[in-house]
């Protein structure tokens, strides 16, 4: 059934969509930046596909993973009909490695409910969507700065509004070198410094 | 001298009004959970909201790609700590989803009925504090004794009452107690007699009922546009419940029904939860008659399952197959997937990325709160503001689930 969602896809947007697979047997399309919010517009109104429930959306971050030059996030999102009961997953790969521009099309005008999940890939990955109404965090606070789920940004680095206490026992750095089971916490700070070097 | 009788236009008579900011949160008393909402007043009734959420955030998506695959469940039961279970349970299945295994029958029921009874908790206690926050604060103490004896169950097949971490990819941590379908059938009565009571004390309740009926109305147009799911969802009438619609473990082979309401406001939502529960004992009582008493709970596979705790200790090969396990992790294929289940309150999805080692690349959570608590401020615009507490209860926020 969802098959015809790609095959559909595909006979409308040619060569904007990049690669479809179904892994898992989940059904998803890659889709060019360019293409994201007339895709998404697709999905919607087409009586055949009618994907009136928005889902998720989220960002990946796949920080020194891929070649030289290709994006480095994919922002994912999964759809849902209520008639059909089928679903997809849609993504669109965007970004420099630095990743200081990362730029697509909000979906807000499509579906009312990206709202909220793309201002927390905003806060959280750092991508800007274009055409939100009102792209501000949401889970982390203003002052915060950089985004906390890229994979470049330390996992126990904190940035407290009132600074650590010092000398006294009342209020501790959350984190320490040696805390916790060093065995299992596996970060990817390592693979960045292999990266450098 | 002037005349009293002055005419005066009906306009006139009301005092002209300034808009106002209010802060409501985000610890404020009548509302539960940490959120913190800005209205905009015009007199009492609310021009505009912001609703502001993340007081709760623990970065707990991070904190996924720090360990191994297991170690997410104490972080997956402190998502909605209302229902533990069924977050641990959806998290088995999207691992097992990638790894591509099924878990034993038994198991399956297993896993239905402690679901079950963390959703029939989940209802109870969100319809409690509903009641409990509009001033009727006996039905919430019969819930709350309901959920003892569900509690009391827990506790026994467990060892936790609250945060259970009971799941396991390929399995539960430990098979059924002995006693365990005898502790449900002689609970349950008890747990539905109670809820009977507590319903009694509100429904025919004229200052309850005027404070629900009516209120914090939503379309099932907008709740879909909105990301709605689960009670709040099925409310406007939308009858998407993922365990009818898209059924995973043994849901497809049980009757029961979807309740469903026709205006979308809290009374339905109410409603619906109360229905619910008793479309869950239903399940539960069905899983016990197909739950077979003796049988393997978890799957036959070396890698994915511990080995006996005996074995271990006097084996090498055992030794070894629990090191490997515990010190490298699961490894789950390379790839992504999103697996969904039904959450106390609504879709809960995991998407999964793996890049094939024992650590997850990326660990999304879709919580079902945070696109409800996103259609919070559609529903209090123009209202009054006491309309704020009974529609903010009657959506179920979860704080440790909606801010991640």
């Amino acid at each position: 059934m969802s098959k015809k969602v790609l095959d559909l896809l595909k006979e409308k947007f040619g060569a904007a969509i990049v690669e479809t697979h179904a892994q898992f047997g989940d059904d998803t399309a890659v889709i060019a930046p360019e293409s994201w919010r007339a895709a998404a517009l697709f999905l919607r109104d087409d009586n055949r596909l009618a994907m009136n429930m928005f889902t998720d959306l989220c960002g990946v971050d796949f920080h020194r993973q891929r070649a030289e030059g290709q994006p480095r996030f994919e922002v994912v999102c999964h759809l849902r009909s209520l008639q059909h009961a089928h679903r997809i997953r849609i993504k669109s790969r965007v970004g420099d490695e630095e990743g200081e521009v990362v730029e697509i099309d909000s979906l807000v005008p499509v579906w009312r409910g990206a709202d909220w999940f793309e201002r927390e890939t905003f806060d959280l990955m750092g991508i800007t969507f274009k055409g939100h109404p009102d792209l501000r965090r949401i889970l982390m606070y203003p002052e915060f700065k950089g985004h906390p789920l890229r994979k470049d940004y330390p996992a126990n680095k904190t940035q407290p509004l009132i600074p650590y206490r010092e000398g006294t026992q009342d209020k501790l750095f959350p984190f320490r070198e040696d805390e916790g089971m060093s065995f299992g916490r596996q970060t990817f700070d390592h693979r960045n410094d292999r990266g450098e070097s | 001298m002037e005349p009293l009788d002055q005419d005066l236009a009906e306009g006139e008579l009301e005092l002209p009004s300034e808009p106002m900011l209010l802060n409501m949160g985000p610890s404020h008393p009548a509302m539960h959970g940490t959120v913190r909402i800005v209205l905009e007043l015009s007199g009492e009734t609310i021009v505009k909201s912001d609703v502001q959420i993340g007081y709760l955030h623990r970065g707990f998506e991070k904190m996924c790609e720090r360990g191994t695959w297991t170690q997410i469940f104490p972080y997956a039961d402190r998502l909605n700590y209302v229902s533990p279970m069924l977050n641990n349970v959806g998290f088995s299945l999207a691992c097992e989803k990638m790894l591509g295994v099924t878990v034993p029958e038994r198991c399956q029921h297993y896993r239905v009925i402690l679901g079950e009874l963390a959703r029939i908790c989940d209802h109870m206690i969100c319809s409690g504090a509903m009641c409990m926050e509009l001033g009727a604060f006996t039905p919430f103490l019969y819930f709350a004794r309901a959920r003892e004896i569900i509690w009391d169950i827990f506790e026994e097949e467990t060892g936790a009452r609250v945060t259970h971490s009971f799941g396991r990819v390929g399995g539960m941590a430990k098979p059924p107690t002995a006693d365990f379908k005898a502790m449900i059938r002689g609970g349950l009565p008890r747990v539905l007699q109670m809820i009977g009571e507590g319903e009694k004390l509100i429904l025919k309740n004229r200052i309850f009922l005027d404070r629900v009926e009516g209120v914090g109305k939503i379309s099932k147009e907008d709740a879909l546009a909105l990301g709605w799911t689960g009670v709040c969802l099925r409310s406007t009438g939308a009858a998407y419940d993922v365990r009818k619609s898209h059924p995973y473990m043994t849901y497809d082979r049980y009757d029961f029904d979807v309740p469903i309401g026709t205006q979308g406001d809290n009374f339905d939502r109410f409603m619906c939860r109360q229905d619910e529960i008793r479309q869950s004992v239903r399940i539960i009582e069905q899983a016990m008659e197909m739950m077979a008493d003796e049988g393997p709970i978890n799957i036959d596979d070396p890698r994915i399952v511990l080995p006996p705790k005996n074995d271990v200790y006097t084996t090498i090969e055992a030794t070894i197959q629990h090191f490997k396990i515990v010190m490298e992790g699961i490894k789950i294929p390379a790839g992504e997937c999103y697996s969904y289940t039904e959450g106390g309150n609504g879709e809960l999805g995991f998407y999964l990325v793996s890049d094939g080692s024992g650590t997850p690349y990326r660990v999304r959570i879709r919580p079902p709160c945070f696109p409800i608590v996103q259609g919070l401020s559609q529903l209090i615009n123009g209202r009054m503001i006491a309309d704020v507490v009974p529609t903010f209860g009657s959506l179920n926020m979860i704080g440790g689930e909606c801010d991640h």
